[in-house]
């Protein structure tokens, strides 16, 4: 059985790693927390994840949410929770970052036990299909003749797309009006409504709005496969790549062990090409980023992050 | 529309989950701080395994059975079970009080099933042209909603206005605390973590409307509801004729309902309290609304059942959620490989669009012999408990299910609190509606006007977005013959009260 042949490999690693000391086992269902209410990014990257975890590890992963503080009561709570390996919470980029930037929100970036990276949501400029905008020059160009007129719906603020907005004004030298919703869900409704001119958004929303929208550049180093057309903000020349990572963190009373097992089982999902498939299918882009990368991923973020809000007047 | 769709609606499998749906959806519901999205994400896995089209009908099927639930809480102990049960608490627990609770749960239960076959009804035959309401509301249209739905505050408490007002206000405040959904400050938290959630709408309904009622019924040596020996047999019949004769507010809530529901910044609660205050604002003069006027169950649980079917419009025409529960179930019809949008309802003999919408059908009409029966039993083992148990069982429950909202004690802390206050408070004549009406509509009202401002300064054109769009001007004109209410309602008792006289 595949299960048992992988905890067989996991325990001889354990053993190898750490001489002497217990293999960690799942035991029973696992309680999977999505710190944001159902129906957005983290919640349907989860629900992909939740048939392959069955398939592969027999247990089952049962979503939950606990909304509240932009997860802040999520992550402020994960560290009181059991770290045996049963329970693990879903962490955003760069949520966790700037939120403990500005104010004391109960939890720290450090502080948070995260032990993998799987995937990102790259940022793109978004259009409704009757828009004028044929292309990312278009949208520069009426922000150069009507500066500030432009607006762009995205969500929340000192967010992935607010970050992006401020970042892109500054390399294409315009000034747009930025205008913040709750979730993308209410930015993807205001752009089709006409609300808004433009959406700070994800491939994702072109990945779910199909032929409704049309995206003018997205934030990857290569094109995404689902929209062979669209090209990358790189192409156009500006240099922009990134947008919202989503991973996994355990409580930190979880041994090495334990956290090791996660990272790997993770990771097994993710080396999964009907995973991949499915994933890139939904408009994300895959990222492995294990528990011996975090370091210095979640560093050269944290620097990125921090200086982009520093200079943007959005934390001190 | 076609037989191919309907008939694959009605195989033994996905009758069988349409019926089961209906009846855990109905139990979930019933409990307060159990939801809807809650019951229905807790179901999404068994569905991986599932046709889409089956796990479509049994989720829709949950949805719809707690939509009614959460009627029974309302009724039999003051505590809406689900957020969108808040307007059926107004008479259905007078009712209940004075001794006709079979009846105003047989009511619910009609009304629930008209109400959620209108909403169907328009899901079937009218979604994508009524899929473009969702977008021409725009953040002014939701501000003013928002105002608009606060302007009820002045048809729930006629005679106090200035404490509803006072209510209204508090309301508001708790809304602001914790992390701003779109501007991201931190507000009134006073520097404490367990603030920084801010007020739960679930949490505080339960702290706000039951804990008054347990802390009275430990205070009080009174029965919990009285009952009429003799009548309370079968009501079926006389619940029967009362909706007939509600045809018109069963319709007018219905539609209110359905097009609501299709907003997705609102939802059952704020379906359910326009339509009450609709039902309210056409009342014959003999009509006592907030004292147990069955009219008030009817409209409030006619619209938030329609909320149902309005709220599949969005999610399955445009890939916009309209519910909450309409959020989860878009995330696992993405799993499933379905895509969203208008050729799902395009395609021909047997597609999964209205296969589901047939046994959506399927199930709201199961929900009428299930809510009847399993209603009846509620209402007797309600009744039948000494208070010696009620109240402790009651009492454990309100903790289970505030903590079940989101796994946090913080929510208990304020829960209790919440509760304690609002006994206090309503000593001295403050209602809890106002002060969840504040709580529920702050977020919306502010998000809105937030947007709004802008927009319309960077196009420099303020007043225009304020007031210048059609939509905008309609709910203006609404809110403003809402706030005229108290006079028109007062002019009219007292010309009713003239020709009483006359006559006499």
């Amino acid at each position: 059985m595949l299960k048992s042949k992988f905890f067989k490999g996991l325990m001889a690693a354990a053993i190898m790693s750490v001489a002497g000391s217990a293999s960690a086992e799942l035991n029973g269902s696992v309680s999977y927390i999505i710190p944001f209410g159902p129906g957005g990014e983290s919640d349907i990257s989860a629900r992909l994840q939740q048939p392959f975890f069955k398939e592969k590890f027999g247990q089952d992963l049962i979503v939950s949410y606990q909304p509240g503080g932009g997860g802040a009561v999520g992550w402020a709570s994960l560290n009181g929770l059991n770290g045996d390996g049963q329970t693990i919470m879903g962490v955003n980029l760069p949520h966790i970052i700037i939120k403990p930037a500005q104010k004391e929100v109960g939890f720290t970036t450090e502080g948070l036990n995260t032990f993998h990276m799987f995937h990102y949501t790259p940022d793109a400029i978004v259009v409704a299909t009757d828009s004028p905008y044929q292309s990312l020059q278009d949208l520069i160009d009426d922000a150069r003749d009507n500066p500030g007129k432009v607006t762009l719906s995205g969500s929340g603020k000192a967010s992935a797309n607010h970050l992006a907005q401020i970042k892109f004004d500054k390399m294409a030298e315009i000034r747009t009006t930025y205008v913040p919703f709750k979730g993308t869900g209410a930015a993807v409704t205001a752009l089709l409504g006409n609300q808004v001119k433009a959406e700070w958004g994800y491939t994702t929303v072109g990945a779910q709005q199909g032929e409704a929208v049309r995206l003018l550049a997205v934030a990857m180093q290569e094109r995404h496969p689902l929209f062979p057309e669209v090209p990358t903000f790189k192409e156009l020349g500006f240099d922009m790549v990134g947008g919202a990572y989503r991973g996994i963190a355990l409580p930190d009373s979880a041994s090495d062990e334990t956290t090791q097992m996660w990272s790997d089982m993770i990771s097994e999902i993710n080396a999964d090409p009907a995973f991949r498939q499915k994933m890139l299918d939904g408009g994300f882009a895959m990222l492995d980023i294990d528990k011996a990368k975090m370091a210095d991923f979640m560093q050269k973020l944290t620097d990125e992050y921090l200086g982009d809000a520093r200079e943007a007047g959005l934390i001190d | 529309m076609d037989a191919g769709s309907f008939l694959s609606a009605l195989t033994p499998l996905n009758i069988a989950f349409a019926f089961f749906g209906v009846v855990a959806g109905t139990v979930i519901g019933s409990i307060p701080g159990l939801t809807a999205t809650m019951a229905v994400a807790v179901l999404v896995p068994i569905t991986f395994s599932m046709e889409p089209a089956s796990a479509l009908i049994l989720l829709g099927a949950i949805y719809t059975g707690a939509i009614y639930g959460g009627a029974y809480a309302a009724i039999l102990l003051n505590t809406p079970g689900t957020p969108s049960a808040i307007a059926t608490t107004f008479d259905g627990y007078p009712m209940a009080q004075r001794g006709e609770g079979d009846l105003a749960v047989a009511l619910a239960c009609f009304a629930s099933v008209f109400g959620g076959l209108v909403g169907a009804l328009a899901l079937l035959f009218l979604a994508p042209p009524l899929s473009r309401v969702a977008l021409a509301f725009g953040p002014v249209e939701y501000f003013w909603l928002a105002i608009f739905g606060l302007s009820l505050i002045a048809s729930l408490s006629t005679g106090n206005l200035l404490k509803g007002l006072a209510g209204g206000a508090f309301g508001l405040i708790l809304s602001t605390v914790g992390v701003a959904e779109i501007s991201a400050d931190i507000r009134l938290t006073f520097g404490s973590q367990t603030m920084i959630g801010g007020f739960g709408v679930v949490g505080a309904l339960i702290g706000l409307y039951c804990i008054p009622v347990l802390i009275d019924l430990a205070a009080t040596p009174d029965r919990h509801l009285s009952i009429e020996t003799g009548v309370q047999s079968v009501r079926v019949g006389e619940a029967a004729r009362v909706a007939m004769r509600s045809k018109f507010n069963l319709l007018r809530s219905s539609i209110i309902g359905t097009l609501v529901g299709i907003l997705p910044g609102a939802g059952g609660s704020v379906a359910g309290l326009v339509a009450y205050s609709e039902a309210r604002r056409s009342a014959r003069p003999e009509q006592r609304f907030g004292e147990g006027e069955p009219d008030g169950i009817i409209a409030t649980e006619a619209a938030n059942n329609a909320t149902v079917g309005g709220g599949f419009i969005p999610t399955l025409v445009l890939g916009i959620p309209g519910t909450p529960p309409d959020a989860v179930i878009l995330g696992a019809l993405l799993v499933q490989g379905v895509r969203t949008g208008p050729g799902l309802f395009q395609s021909g003999g047997g597609s999964i669009a209205y296969t589901f919408i047939y046994g959506l059908i399927i199930a709201t009409l199961l929900m009428l012999p299930v809510g009847l029966l399993i209603g009846r039993y509620a209402y007797k083992s309600i009744v039948a408990i000494p208070k010696a148990m009620l109240v402790p069982s009651v009492g454990f429950m309100t903790l289970i299910g505030t903590f079940a909202i989101r796994n946090s004690v913080s929510d208990v802390i304020i829960m209790i609190g919440l509760g304690v206050f609002g006994w206090v408070v309503s000593r001295f004549g403050f209602a809890a509606s106002p002060i969840v009406l504040g709580l529920i509509l702050g977020p919306i009202a502010e998000q809105g006007f937030v947007q709004t401002w802008i927009i319309g300064s960077a196009t420099e054109n303020l007043p225009g977005m304020f007031f210048g769009r059609p939509i905008s001007q309609a709910i203006v004109a609404f809110t403003l013959l809402s706030l005229m209410y108290p006079v028109f309602a007062a002019r009219r008792r007292r010309r009713a009260g003239v020709d009483r006289g006359a006559g006499s």
